[in-house]
């Protein structure tokens, strides 16, 4: 198999309590890959760790066959591998356009010029459009980010994202909080947007999981608990206890599948 | 930063397309007729006030312009900044007399050493946070102020003094005020300018996204380092040559400007005056000097009467007075 993301023996502590443990993940280039488990299972510590934001206790993290353990969290988004936050991070004020283009102005290089007026950047703004297009932001273009409804913020990520053609997305809870309508929109526009890419993405809807991913890791207290294709992980008895055990609304979910 | 937030969000009205453009370099229409404002002020001001008092009012509203830089741009708070001002002053001072340079090498000068020492305190500073960084700028800006205090060139208590103005370009004599009017004028304006410009850059954009949301704009790719120690030694640089303008106005440099009350100061005018706005760090400079010259009588008290505006601006204006004139006004300033 053809691993673009490659972890071993991944672990975190925090003042002795292990937040991720002994994970080793494999993503396969091209793949939708969905990371699920309970609340305080890990996840977010996994992405954390995976886009350098922490530092790893031990283990290893390769990417497109490079060892990126010991790199800093910019260089490992220069390599293509950028990452969604579970709350939703944009740039409140500024407008929807000006977000979008900060990640196109990247392909400037480092934009250290503060001598030169910042209309350089219009040559950006039509590419910034078609982003804002795809993810039916249009309208909002020229308010600022921080007036948006939730849902919208969570696409204006998506868009600034997608901005810097990322070869790999990490995207954490992509629909959390958001009504069915924005939901149905954002698991269109994954489905779209994973053309050509890797996603690995955190969800707690197990109907958007099932509808998305090809592969399923599913994490408990850090460890991994079970892996593979969705209808066979939610057949898994262990997987169906850990869920009962912790969060009946997912238990729910997955009742569906 | 609430007040700020508002500043921000104030809808702009007259921004809208159809009117006709009255847009300078890169200011919305407000700012284009607050800068024409300034403009009218900077040219007539001399023949209304003192001159001297004109020149040291817009030395600080430089030295606040500069530091707004960095706590209203980038989001960085430094209590340290009288380190850069006072060691402009003091090199400048040098320069002008020891060295014999002309005023306006002096002045760059001072912004040299400004930008060496914003280099080296800014890239041990940037890496701590918040309150760290306020407390590691006022901690090097403390040594800094006893280097001053014990080597001899600074002059120790006494300072520098008589130091000669000298003559611009070497031709003319700066010795008459209004003549060295026009040079700090310039000075002010040139560096007014090139804040503004920075603010409005590709460079300036990166900052706000820094300020705005620092983890996103590392997931970017931004190094977000790189970002604040250039900025931290724009400002730095800005303020040595705002402190080096002030040396040769008053032919002196003293303890008092590297002393860490002079960090508060600015603090205080950029406060006052609206952080994170354009024009908000003049008027808190012009607000502060102001008070200090015509309040001196009142001696210890110019004191107190700071401290009660300083808890005013905290608890009533947050936005400082143009962040609060351009919510009244709906523009942003
Ligand atoms: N910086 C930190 N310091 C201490 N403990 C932490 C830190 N970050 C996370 N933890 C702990 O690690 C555990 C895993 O947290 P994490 O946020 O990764 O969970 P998660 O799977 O993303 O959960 P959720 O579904 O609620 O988002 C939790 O118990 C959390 O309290
Ligand atoms: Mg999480």
């Amino acid at each position: 198999m053809d691993a673009i993301l490659e972890t071993q023996g991944l672990s975190k502590q925090f003042l002795g309590f292990t937040a991720v443990g002994d994970v080793s993940l494999s993503v396969r280039r091209g793949s939708i890959h969905g990371l699920i488990g309970p609340n305080g299972a890990g996840k977010t510590t996994c992405f954390n760790l995976l886009t350098k934001f922490i530092p790893p206790s031990s283990g290893s993290i390769r990417f497109n066959g490079r060892d990126i353990t010991r790199m800093k969290p910019a260089e490992v988004a220069r390599l293509g591998l950028v990452r969604s936050f579970q709350i939703s991070a944009v740039f409140p004020h500024l407008t929807v356009l000006e977000n979008v283009r900060v990640a196109l102005q990247r392909q400037r290089g480092g934009s250290f010029d503060f001598w030169r007026s910042d209309s350089v950047l219009r040559r950006f703004d039509d590419r910034a459009r078609e982003l804002l297009e795809d993810v039916g932001l249009t309208t909002f273009a020229q308010r600022p980010a921080g007036e948006l409804p939730y849902g919208r913020k969570r696409a204006l990520e998506i868009a600034t994202t997608l901005a810097l053609e990322p070869t790999m997305m990490l995207l954490d809870e992509p629909t959390a909080g958001m009504t069915a309508e924005d939901v149905d929109r954002i698991v269109a526009l994954v489905k779209r947007v994973a053309q050509g890419r890797t996603v690995l993405m955190v969800e707690h809807n197990l109907k958007v999981v099932e509808g998305l991913c090809d592969t399923i890791t599913v994490l408990t207290r850090g460890r991994i608990l079970a892996e593979g294709p969705y209808a066979e992980v939610s057949r898994n008895p262990e997987v169906v206890a850990a869920y009962l055990g912790s969060d009946p609304s997912i238990a729910g979910g997955s009742a569906h599948g | 930063m609430a007040g700020q937030a508002t500043a921000f969000t104030a809808p702009t009205p007259h921004q809208s397309p159809g009117l006709p453009g009255l847009s300078l370099l890169g200011f919305n229409r407000a700012q284009s007729i607050a800068f024409l404002l300034l403009l009218a002020v900077l040219l007539v001001g001399p023949f209304v006030l003192y001159p001297v008092f004109l020149m040291k009012l817009l030395c600080f509203a430089l030295f606040a312009c500069a530091f707004n830089l960095l706590i209203g741009y980038v989001g960085l708070l430094s209590f340290g900044h009288a380190m850069f001002f006072g060691m402009g002053g003091y090199v400048a001072a040098h320069a002008a007399k020891v060295w014999g340079l002309s005023p306006e090498l002096a002045i760059l000068a001072g912004g040299a050493v400004g930008a060496v020492l914003g280099v080296v305190s800014g890239w041990i500073a940037i890496r701590r946070q918040g309150i760290y960084f306020a407390m590691i700028t006022l901690a090097l800006a403390q040594m800094v102020f006893f280097v001053c205090l014990q080597a001899p060139f600074t002059g120790g208590e006494d300072g520098i003094q008589s130091v000669p103005r000298g003559n611009f370009l070497g031709l003319f004599s700066l010795a008459p005020d209004m003549n060295m009017y026009w040079l700090v004028a310039g000075v002010f304006l040139a560096g007014f300018l090139l804040i503004n410009r920075i603010i409005h850059s590709p460079f300036g954009q990166v900052l706000t996204a820094i300020r705005e949301n620092e983890p996103r704009a590392i997931s970017l790719g931004y190094r977000v380092d790189d970002y604040k120690l250039i900025a931290f030694t724009l400002s730095a640089a800005l303020a040595g040559v705002a402190g080096g303008t002030k040396a040769l106005v008053f032919g002196i440099a003293t303890l008092t400007d590297v002393y860490w009350a002079m960090s508060g100061e600015v603090v205080l005018m950029t406060l006052v005056g609206g952080l994170g706005t354009v024009f908000g760090p003049v008027l808190g400079a012009a607000v502060i000097v102001s008070m200090q010259n015509y309040l001196a009588e009142f001696g210890a008290w110019v004191t107190v009467i700071q401290g009660c505006i300083f808890v005013a601006c905290v608890l009533a204006f947050r936005a400082g007075i143009a962040g609060e004139v351009g919510r009244w006004l709906r523009v942003r300033l």
